[in-house]
């Protein structure tokens, strides 16, 4: 694939303080989880990572869309969702220090990272882990007739455990206010798509459960962003579940520092001409919404925000070893 | 107070009333719950409470679980229903990786006041797949809660403090003494979360047990009187929190202890009661802390096998006398 082949990207009709906006959360995005890599190579954050590279549009492009009451079940792969979702660098970051001031206080890490408040109901290291707890979350603002919806994030992995299903089944006959949004980076952990999954197009599994499904280039933004409007909306109406099969591509491995042996160098370069902020930044250019300058601007402001989360980090407390045992329950037993 | 005698189910239908008509929040999920359920144990909710609030759910044990962790942790109150307790096995991951861990994995931003409600225990040749009981795997899990209740009144009290909880709890429910009556009160009652209570005063040995159990111990204390052995059964209620307190005052009392569970001896949750009676009561016992526990197989089906393999009143006095030496009488 050459550059010229680009798809153009879906910015038809949009208002450019929307569009300047998803780009400055998606470069707030790649410029943290770059910077994350790199402190996990040079050995200063605990446990292991996985990184959000490459898939940014989604999150990005979902939760703008969403009010701050809504909610989002995530992945072991969420600090892209948390951060689109609202939460500080310095409450992610300081999480994945394991650091008394981080999101959970240093409990959850990498792969727990949420903040109840703003409607991030966790990342979670269990692969497909929310899709049931989306549905919960949904049934519950309607049993509260609240209009707040419900997005499971999660990935071309995922949609293979049985709970997909069962989900998909029990939010279509409540016909539940919840958005079921696939990031399909081609990638099972270490094992590619096709390997695994007997179809090409996922977006067909909704149809088995009387759902809509949808195929989205999950690469462009503004894709992203009208085919989650639109299922948003439908759901908060009372129409019930989507699913969105959104198209992208990891640009890292699994979690830093996986060999990827089972992929050729040159698919990775290959898919990198995708890359979903250069390609709303062609777009921006091309609108005249924004100058080079004014996106070198935006660049530079994340990264400041980015060394400022790690400095905050980096300065705060371990958590005392006396509370290891606090939060078990939420009372001390007898 | 007054008191109706009822069955275990009917208590527990009233202590899902109470909590019901007290809070909205409060609903219902499971398979067949609005039939009633396979032990009437929801018997009557649909029709006051209505199928928003008692919610017939898929054969889908996992999302039943991992919606009413969804529900409880945006602001509801979940009871689920998993039937028979060998259905928790599919839903593990909800119930271990989800709601146990949901409170601290966010470093305490949110409670999951969820119930999990489930039928164990063996009755009747139900067979491999539908006789077990789990609490030890329940009870193993930072983060869950585990009550066992012997009794209607109980069984009452306990399931109403459980809904109360702002945690996960797991209610076991045993089958064979479901359908058996006690004295109820009719108030909104409620026992409280790890609180045992002593079942029959007794001055020779402890039986310390818990669910179905205990009525099987009270009969082999009633047995083990007539030779003169004098047994004071503790009904611990709930296992998770644990009431060792009353353990430590029934065994300094005694200086004899057996503890005895249904449920399988190797690794149960009399292993982990042994070792800490071990631990911190070594001196003031007059003899090994004697376990009963069922035989390490599958619950078998044929009457004659699921003898053998279960415990039961033999099983009780045997290991009681042999606490007491060869001699019980003259002690």
């Amino acid at each position: 694939m050459n550059a010229e082949s680009t798809p153009a990207v879906t910015i038809h009709g949009m208002e450019r303080d929307i569009a300047l906006g998803l780009h400055r959360t998606m470069v707030r995005i790649r410029a943290f989880e770059t910077q994350v890599e790199q402190l996990f190579l040079d050995g200063r954050l605990p446990g292991f990572v996985h990184t959000y590279l490459g898939e940014e549009a989604i999150a990005t492009g979902v939760c703008a869309r969403l009010d701050a009451k809504d909610y989002i079940t995530s992945t072991h792969r969420g600090h892209g969702h948390a951060i689109a979702k609202g939460l500080s660098l310095d409450a992610v970051m300081a999480e994945l220090y394991g650091k008394v001031t981080g999101a959970c206080r240093g409990r959850g890490g990498s792969m727990h990272v949420a903040d109840f408040s703003l409607g991030m109901l966790g990342a979670n290291g269990i692969v497909g882990g929310g899709f049931g707890i989306a549905a919960g979350a949904a049934f519950s603002a309607r049993y509260r007739a609240s209009d707040q919806v419900a997005v499971c994030f999660f990935g071309d992995g995922g949609i293979n455990k049985g709970t997909f299903h069962e989900a998909m089944n029990f939010a279509a006959v409540h016909t539940l206010p919840v958005v079921y949004v696939c990031e399909n980076n081609q990638y099972a952990q270490f094992t590619a798509r096709q390997r695994t999954t007997a179809v090409d197009d996922l977006s067909v599994r909704a149809t088995a459960y009387g759902v809509t499904g949808m195929q989205v280039d999950g690469n462009d933004v503004g894709a992203v962003w009208s085919a989650a409007g639109a299922a948003i909306a439908h759901a908060r109406s009372g129409g019930g579940p989507t699913l969105l099969d959104m198209h992208t591509y990891r640009f890292g491995g699994h979690y830093v520092g996986d060999a990827e042996v089972y992929r050729d160098a040159s698919e990775v370069s290959d898919r990198k001409r995708l890359d979903p902020v250069k390609r709303w930044e062609a777009a921006l250019i091309s609108e005249g919404w924004a100058t080079a300058d004014e996106i070198t601007r935006v660049w530079q402001n994340a990264e400041v925000e980015v060394e400022a989360a790690q400095r905050f980090a980096e300065q705060s407390a371990d958590p005392d070893p006396s509370t290891a045992l606090d939060d078990v329950f939420t009372e001390a037993g007898p | 107070m007054t008191e109706k005698r009822r069955t275990f189910g009917q208590a527990t239908v009233e202590a899902m009333q109470n909590a019901m008509r007290a809070d909205d929040r409060v609903f219902v999920l499971g398979e067949d719950i609005s039939w009633g359920g396979n032990f009437g144990q929801f018997r009557g909710l649909v029709d006051e409470f209505g199928g928003n609030r008692v919610v017939d759910m898929p054969i889908s044990e996992a999302v039943i679980m991992a919606v009413a962790v969804g529900a409880a942790a945006t602001g509801l109150r979940p009871v689920a229903s998993m039937s028979f307790v060998e259905f928790t096995l599919g839903a593990m991951d909800e119930i271990v990786n989800q709601a146990a861990k949901f409170r601290y994995m966010s470093g305490g931003q949110v409670s999951v006041p969820l119930v999990l409600r489930a039928s164990d225990g063996v009755l009747r040749s139900s067979a491999a797949q539908h006789s077990s009981s789990l609490e030890a795997i329940f009870a193993h899990m930072p983060g869950l809660k585990v009550v066992a209740p012997s009794n209607p009144a109980d069984a009452k009290g306990l399931l109403r403090s459980a809904i109360d909880d702002p945690d996960p709890v797991v209610y076991l429910e045993h089958k064979k003494i479901t359908s058996r009556r006690g004295p109820v009160p009719d108030t909104d009652h409620r026992v409280p979360l790890g609180r045992a209570t002593v079942a029959r005063q007794g001055s020779d040995v402890s039986v310390i047990s818990y669910s179905a159990m205990v009525p099987t111990s009270l009969e082999a204390a009633q047995r083990l009187a007539e030779l003169g052995i004098d047994v004071e059964v503790v009904d611990l209620r709930s296992l998770v929190p644990l009431d060792f307190e009353a353990i430590a005052r029934s065994v300094t009392k005694t200086r004899r202890v057996v503890v005895a569970h249904e449920s399988w001896l190797f690794g149960g949750f009399g292993a982990e009661l042994s070792a800490q009676i071990g631990e911190t009561l070594f001196d003031t016992l007059d003899a090994p802390v004697g376990r009963v526990g069922a035989a390490s197989a599958p619950i078998p089906f044929s009457p004659v096998l699921e003898t053998a393999v279960v415990p039961g009143v033999d099983t009780i006095v045997e290991a009681v006398r042999r606490t007491t030496g060869e001699r019980p009488s003259e002690r």
